[in-house]
């Protein structure tokens, strides 16, 4: 009999239930992750010789982070663990990988994706100047390296995690300016019901409210943004906005950590032909897949935020259930109790992720309208207007024609952070839909490669 | 302001010495580059295309905005870096000197 | 069901040929209607390397490349609208263990220069001298200082435009899936039904021209395959001729130029599967990882970078690698232009030019026969 491998990619809550599931059924996966350490983006472990407590460090997620962190070291000795290693690209039933400038090609029976997931990015005047980070990046700062990214700090943007990490901040002693919700504070009424359905996590979210305002942190809801401010050299020193009630504001400040909700890195998807599917309510393509997470290329498995955004809990469930997918597909039983009491539970949490998107709303509007000198694409430097202008003079009809013509989204980060409003730029132009204008397609690798890098045949 | 990144927290570690742009610095061991050059500074590079410095945007290596290059004419990620003793950084752009260090 | 679309000369293929094909029709005041399954220039038009060299090319190639080279000089100008043609040089190296290469880098010059390109051949300190960056495996360089690179994305599109303006019609996303000659007409049916009809066909479909020449009774054996691509992340622009190797090995073929925005344009080593029916093709992990050994042998310095994005496009080859151009000899109007075989970037407006121009007047200053359609037999 062949010896059946199973990959997983992906070191967070999913790629560790789905690890620790398949080591259950005697399996011995590989597991790859860029980090140094496991735990993901959202469990992030700080380095060696940092002392800070669980409970500092995630506050009500403590004891899960600690349970997942606890299950890696229980399994760490029965599967093949390879961190600091990119998985960049997939071809012919083989995962290739890169690490220490070696790649190798490693074959899988099954591969379970858990990609997890980046912030989405609306463009706004000024957000290439130093000093602009993304709202998960402001996190990172703090949890990984005990900073705040400036002396003076704006939240700007909208989803649950703005609230978080504002309040995560104001509890480190970091001075938080203000929260600037592009979300009006009624859509969370309508938003109730849905979220209703996992009380504490709604819970949670209102004690982060109480923590700012005890705070005395400005709190506007129903903003626009107007420009960040500041110059080449230094960065930001301020940022413009129209408030709720339609006067413009302004505030100065060092530092504006940015993003609306959430977008899944589903690069390795794609690359393996995955076939993706148009998501109206966040207004994202995202690959197809069953409800255990089998996508549509033969041995691909997705999980956690890298398949669709539903929050670092539903990734445990999502990653136990797609290697529970996978087994099962290799002809290993599993529990079929047990199975549907998780398909059960991700129903909640797709709920509850229905009830965030009511809440706080991609302002797709926004995209659609920045003005013509902004920064869409960071990487190339390139303007709203010259995006349009390849649907305009140039007939481009939907975002990778644009993208050829233009260069939004060909840069370093292949689109991960200017893909989305191109494509609502995009749209608007030509008046469509915003699936009209289609996805930019993902192209090896997944992120940059140096040339340096030999192969290695063992 | 001569710091864009505030420490609140872990300030009892160890010191580690490196260099920008030729000015001796100092972190702390378990700092990413990112966090080290930020510390003494406000940004680390210049765009390419003309509009200004960059600070890094995602700190968890997938924007690439944060790429430095070191005196010796190699690329570092710096938010995935960790800082080192010794380091040499060059926040300009080295024109066509990148080419000389084969 | 609408009218069919009448006009002088019907293009099948919106790439580089039937593009700038259809806008010097135009020049000729002939009416055109140009036909593009996907979008103009998607294909070997808009993902091959982009450079435009003459120097490699078969010495009969070169009164066409001569003429290619005029328009790509002028081309903002004769276009309106910039396709980054920047002319850097062209260099073609041979590496050490193949030193019988340069002999033959010499033969080729002397024969050049009677068509009218000067190469200049590099050896030892003078090519260390110049291109420092040059690794130590390179033995000699054939420098072309009146070539250079353009880019593909842009070209394509931009020609097209200007046919467009010119009066030209251009359908995108019309797919023609029957094709015959009804008296004087060729009439071309797209896939949704819509009809074409025009006493003049030209067929520049690339690698899917053997689809639409069978339904005329020619048989044309056409490859398809498809180049293996790079690019870096942008680098202060320091490089300036494109370079490629010149071995009879494909694995060490590899080619590399830089924008002025930066970025490295990498190009060759193994080629990637194509599947032309679905309008796909692979670059496959393992051609990638032959491409940065065989270019760092070229320039170790490249080693530094990172690539940030690979792709490729499907080409069609002839089994002679030599293109096909003129008139068919068994269809009176018929006229074919394709086959480049990975080669034709650089001729794309020649070819357009002297197309039309045979097209219009019956006649070309460009020797056609070492293209005749005829050579494979039938």
């Amino acid at each position: 009999m062949v010896e059946k491998r199973v990959i997983v990619v992906g070191a967070g809550p999913a790629g560790i239930r789905a690890a620790e599931t398949l080591v259950a059924a005697g399996i011995r996966p590989v597991l790859i992750d860029e980090g140094r350490r496991d735990g993901g983006q959202i469990y992030r472990r700080q380095p060696d010789g940092f002392t800070r407590s669980y409970e500092t460090l995630y506050g009500t997620e403590a004891a899960r982070a600690r349970a997942v962190h606890d299950t890696f070291e229980a399994i760490r000795d029965r599967i093949d663990y390879r961190a600091e290693t990119l998985a960049w690209n997939v071809s012919d039933g083989r995962l290739w990988t890169a690490r220490d400038g070696e790649a190798e090609a490693i074959p899988y029976s099954a591969l379970i994706v858990c990609s997890g997931a980046t912030d989405r990015l609306l463009p706004v005047p000024g957000w290439n100047r130093a000093g602009v980070f993304s709202l998960g990046g402001s996190q990172i700062a703090l949890k990984a390296q005990a900073c705040s990214i400036g002396s003076k700090v704006v939240f700007m943007g909208s989803g649950p995690l703005l609230y978080l990490v504002a309040a995560q901040y104001v509890k480190a002693g970091a001075n938080v300016a203000a929260v600037l919700d592009t979300s009006p504070f009624m859509k969370r009424v309508r938003a109730a019901p849905f979220m209703a359905v996992l009380p504490d996590l709604l819970f949670a979210g209102v004690g982060l409210m109480r923590t700012l305002k005890t705070a005395g942190v400005r709190i506007a809801t129903g903003i626009t943004p107007v420009s960040i401010e500041g110059s080449d050299d230094t960065g930001v020193s301020g940022i413009r906005y129209t408030d709720g009630s339609g006067r413009e504001q302004h505030m100065d400040c060092d530092a504006v950590a940015m993003g609306w909700h959430l977008r899944p890195e589903t690069q390795l998807a794609d690359i393996a032909r995955c076939d993706f599917a148009f998501d109206a309510p966040t207004r994202q393509w995202l690959p197809v897949t069953d409800d255990d997470g089998r996508a549509t290329s033969d041995g691909i498995y997705l999980a956690g935020d890298g398949a669709r955004v539903l929050g670092a809990r539903c990734a445990e469930v999502t990653g136990r259930l797609a290697a529970m997918a996978a087994l099962s597909d290799m002809g290993i039983a599993g529990d079929p109790a047990a199975r549907q009491s998780l398909l059960a539970e991700k129903a909640r949490y797709r709920r509850f992720a229905q009830g965030l998107a009511i809440a706080f709303p991609w302002p797709h509007e926004l995209a659609a309208n920045v003005p013509d000198d902004t920064v869409v694409c960071r990487c190339e430097a390139v303007t709203a207007g010259t995006l349009r202008e390849t649907v305009d003079i140039g007939g481009a009809t939907e975002t990778n024609r644009a993208k050829s013509f233009s260069r939004v989204g060909m840069g370093r980060c292949q689109g991960r952070y200017c893909g989305n409003a191109s494509a609502e730029i995009v749209a608007a132009m030509r008046r469509e839909p915003v699936e009209a204008a289609g996805r930019l397609r993902t192209q090896a690798p997944v992120k940059p490669l140096s040339i340096a890098t030999v192969r290695n045949e063992a | 302001m001569t710091a864009r990144f505030q420490r609140l927290a872990e300030t009892d570690r160890a010191e580690v010495r490196f260099t920008v742009d030729g000015t001796p610095l100092s972190a702390l061991a378990g700092d990413s580059l990112l966090t080290a050059m930020l510390t003494n500074g406000l940004s680390v590079r210049a765009s390419e295309f003309g509009d200004g410095n960059r600070a890094g945007f995602c700190l968890m290596a997938a924007c690439q905005d944060c790429w430095v290059w070191t005196e010796a004419g190699t690329r570092l990620r710096a938010c995935s870096t960790l800082a080192e003793d010794g380091l040499a950084i060059s926040t300009q752009q080295p024109g066509a000197a990148w080419l000389k260090n084969a | 069901m609408s009218a069919p679309v009448q006009s002088d000369v019907a293009i099948i293929g919106g790439g580089i040929m039937g593009a700038s094909a259809a806008f010097f029709l135009r020049r000729h005041g002939l009416s055109v209607t140009l036909l593009e399954t996907d979008k103009v220039g998607r294909q070997a038009s808009g993902t091959n390397f982009g450079n435009v060299r003459r120097q490699g090319r078969p010495i009969f190639q070169l009164p066409l490349a001569n003429r290619a080279s005029r328009i790509w000089r002028t081309a903002r100008e004769l276009l309106g609208s910039d396709v980054e043609y920047l002319q850097s040089g062209h260099m073609r190296v041979c590496f050490s263990d193949r030193p019988e290469n340069v002999g033959a880098m010499e033969d080729y010059a002397t024969k050049a220069r009677e068509e009218g390109l000067d190469l200049e051949i590099l050896t030892g300190n003078t090519l260390r001298a110049r291109f420092p960056w040059l690794g130590p495996e390179v033995l000699a360089g054939s420098h072309s200082a009146m070539d250079g690179h353009a880019n593909p994305r842009l070209a394509a599109p931009a020609f097209a435009r200007a046919a467009i303006a010119a009066g030209a019609q251009v359908f995108e996303d019309t797919r023609i899936t029957g094709a015959a000659k009804i008296g004087d007409d060729f009439e071309l049916e797209a896939d949704d039904g819509r009809l074409f009809r025009a006493p003049v066909l030209l067929v520049t479909a690339g690698a899917w021209a053997g689809k639409i020449a069978t339904q005329f009774g020619e048989d044309f054996a056409i490859t398809p395959r498809a180049p293996t691509m790079s690019v870096t992340e942008p680098v202060p622009y320091a490089i300036e001729p494109s370079l490629g190797v010149m071995t009879a090995l494909e694995v060490e073929t590899v080619y590399f130029r830089q924008v002025e925005r930066g970025n490295i344009v990498i190009g060759g080593s193994t080629r990637a599967p194509s599947y032309p029916d679905e309008y796909r093709s692979y670059v496959l992990p393992e051609s990638t990882m032959t491409q940065f050994e065989h270019i760092r042998r070229l320039a170790p310095v490249l080693a530094n970078l990172s690539i940030i994005r690979v792709w490729t496009g499907i080409e069609g080859y002839m089994d002679d690698s030599l293109p096909v151009m003129g008139p068919s000899s068994n269809v009176p109007g018929l006229y074919h232009a394709f086959g480049f075989s990975g080669a034709g970037f650089q001729l794309g407006p020649g070819v357009g030019e002297t197309m039309a121009e045979l097209i219009a007047t019956g006649a070309t200053d460009i020797p056609l026969a070492p293209y005749s359609p005829d050579r494979f037999g039938k």
